[in-house]
């Protein structure tokens, strides 16, 4: 059993489907859902802000369900689905919220984008299925409705460094409405 | 983070075997606070016993009208259930009041009951802990202890458990259902889960090496008003600095102590006709502040006394 830098590491070699392709990995065990990603997988949509589940930037959706993919371990996904930016749309084929994003001009840096896009993606399921929030006024209710208060209690895990908030929740309030 | 290997368990039992015959190991589920402070070297096991995808995830009802939540169930789903929502209103606000949705999503039940406090010099490895290291000494005495503890804290630490769940359990009764390594079931009050400080922080459970955590029982639904209050910096996504978890007769306070606080003295106060101001002050008489947070003495008698009289939430 490794106890120190010095020695090597332990390594585990699994499966794991992300944005609908089969990938074959061999990482340090140590390895972060978000290093895979970005360093092994090399898809740097993924942003590492915090990594400390903090800022949101690293969210990625597992098996459709969103998640800080800095506070989770590689092995852990062996054999599940991960979608990330890069599965949800890429020029010029993009995704409604990411048009929506760029419409609504909801970013300036735009280093928080991705995990607020695959943020607001699950999110929009999350209403669908009808699961509650600090925001719902009537806990037993079967439909929610997506007010503003709703949205912003429910993104509270994406920090925006720039503070596109009011922009942020414009975007996302069109794609709702023109789903709802 | 240090190096160390990694199992998946097969069974509950299996993994508390494992976990009391390895050194140095300890139980995976969600890893959203064992993994963040394995970053800071703070958790450093030699070996996980990965339990997230052992099949305790269920949410059943139980022969007496209870509920009982299983320790893998992610606080979404037992949030997002309908019979928590409707019978229990109390434990899905507390659920919902703490933490982010991705959090949440990932999180489990029984590690949510067992994550580690937030006191900044816990998570400051250049400062002294004794919780991280027994003996030497507690920086937050002196220090910015502004979301430090009031009850029940000790010479030795003045940390808060930081759940906001573990409160409305307590308030409700609910008991924590575990698998030993030597094959048993144990059943324990959630309110003698958590361990007061004393002169021993660092043990911070009344669990045995290598049990595990399988389920939360729920006992029948109190008669009677329901309602999780939380007083925090902002309004989302932070950890509070007072919170009450009231359920028909049980009253239970979050933040205040280095366990969800089972405000006995003010439930047998308003059981005895006492006002809902003298109901507070019975259970805060005990309060101390270590300055910095002297104020939260003040906001705990507040929000109790406006809680017991009914006040408009939130």
């Amino acid at each position: 059993m490794a106890d120190g830098p010095a020695r090597s590491a332990p390594r585990a070699a699994f499966e794991i489907i992300v944005n609908g392709a089969p990938r074959r990995v061999d990482v340090d065990l140590r390895t972060t859902l978000l290093d895979l990603l970005r360093e092994t997988l090399r898809l740097s949509g993924t942003k590492k802000g915090c990594d400390h589940g903090q800022c949101g930037a690293c969210t990625v959706l597992v098996d459709g369900v969103r998640i800080n993919s800095c506070l989770s371990l590689a092995v852990m996904h062996e054999g599940q689905h991960i979608t990330t930016i890069e599965g949800i749309g890429l020029p010029p084929d993009l995704s409604p919220l990411q048009r929506a994003f760029l419409q609504r001009d909801a970013f300036q840096c735009g280093y928080c984008t991705p995990g607020q896009i695959c943020s607001a993606l699950a999110m929009l399921e999350e209403v669908r299925r009808g699961e509650p929030s600090a925001e719902t006024p009537d806990l037993g209710a079967a439909v929610i409705a997506l007010t503003d208060a709703e949205i912003r209690e429910r993104m509270s895990g994406n920090i925006c460094r720039c503070s596109a908030y009011p922009q942020i929740l414009e975007a996302i309030r069109d794609v709702a409405g023109a789903a709802g | 983070m240090r190096p160390f290997t990694y199992e998946r368990a097969a069974s509950a039992a299996g993994a508390a075997k494992a976990a009391s015959e390895t050194p140095g190991a300890r139980f995976l589920a969600g890893g959203t606070n064992l993994l963040d402070l394995m970053k800071l070297e703070i958790e450093r096991p030699q070996h996980l016993i990965d339990v997230g995808r052992l099949p305790l995830d269920g949410i059943e009802d139980t022969a007496d009208g209870g509920l009982r939540i299983g320790a893998m169930a992610t606080n979404t789903a037992a949030a997002s259930d309908r019979r928590v929502r409707t019978r229990y209103p109390v434990l899905a606000q507390a659920i919902l009041a703490g933490a982010s949705a991705q959090l949440r999503n990932k999180a489990s039940v029984g590690g949510n009951l067992l994550q580690r406090t937030r006191c900044s010099y816990f998570y400051d490895p250049a400062k002294p802990c004794n919780k991280r290291e027994p003996g030497a000494g507690c920086s937050a005495l002196g220090g910015d202890a502004r979301g430090n503890a009031i009850l029940g804290a000790s010479e030795a630490c003045v940390a808060t458990h930081p759940s906001d769940m573990a409160v409305a359990l307590v308030a409700l009764g609910a008991s924590v259902e575990t698998a030993t390594p030597a094959g048993e079931t144990r059943e324990r009050a959630v309110d003698a889960l958590h361990r007061l400080p004393g002169n021993t922080p660092h043990v911070e459970t009344t669990l045995a090496p290598g049990e595990l955590v399988t389920a939360v029982v729920l006992p029948p639904p109190p008669a009677g008003r329901q309602e999780y209050r939380k007083v925090r910096d902002r309004a989302s996504y932070a950890g509070g600095l007072f919170s009450l978890a009231l359920a028909g007769g049980g009253l239970a306070l979050g933040a205040v102590a280095l366990k969800p606080w089972r405000a006995a003295k003010a439930e047998a106060a308003l059981a005895a006709g006492a006002s809902a101001a003298e109901a507070a002050a019975a259970e805060l008489d005990a309060a101390r502040g270590t300055g910095r947070n002297d104020f939260k003495i003040t906001l705990a008698r507040r929000v109790i006394t406006d809680a017991l009289q009914g006040g408009p939430a939130r």
